[in-house]
């Protein structure tokens, strides 16, 4: 899983149906000191709760979000599945 | 999943089975900023998208699972029509 920060949110009317009311958020990963890292991809929320500047948990594992979602076909592959209130790694000095 | 605007179109006739039908669509991947963002690919469109639209993709395995049939040898699949990227 990685730590990311929700940059905001994807509409989008004309979908698969898979995606239907799901909440899809623009997410950018990020290094163990909360910076930016990499680049900004689309997750799907599996809190219902996470929004526009939280940290979250993403995984990004097809296999695993199928087994979650009981969905032997999604086409998902990110998903978020937590939502961080803390991250505490020491600076190396 | 990512974001892309769709530049372009690909004609393959000859195909192996289980594409057939498939669309085929040339996709700019961008950012959240709709700035190009990494090289340009070749995606089975499942969203009925056209040049110049704003869509998102799935890669890699789960690509394929956007297919029907999906057991098929595809890494990029256009999911949706993206109306909104509010960041």
């Amino acid at each position: 899983m990685n730590l990311c920060r929700v940059l905001g949110t994807v509409v989008a009317t004309e979908k698969l149906e898979v995606f239907t009311g799901r909440k899809i958020l623009v997410v950018q990963p990020l290094d163990e000191q909360q910076q930016p890292l990499g680049k900004s991809y689309l997750a799907i929320d599996h809190t219902s709760s996470a929004g526009k500047g939280d940290v979250v948990l993403v995984m990004n594992e097809g296999g695993g979000v199928r087994q979650v979602l009981q969905d032997k076909t999604a086409p998902i592959r990110a998903l978020i599945v937590g939502v961080v209130d803390a991250v505490d790694v020491p600076k190396q000095a | 999943m990512y974001l892309g605007r769709v530049i372009g179109t690909v004609v393959a006739t000859r195909r192996v089975s289980g594409l057939e039908g498939a669309r085929f669509l040339v996709v700019q991947p961008v950012d959240h900023h709709r700035q190009p963002s990494g090289p340009v690919e070749v995606a089975v469109d499942r969203a009925s998208a056209s040049p110049g639209t704003l869509v998102m993709l799935e890669g890699s395995r789960e690509a394929a699972l956007a297919c029907d049939p999906w057991f098929v040898p595809v890494d990029s699949a256009i999911v949706g029509l993206v109306d909104e990227v509010d960041t």
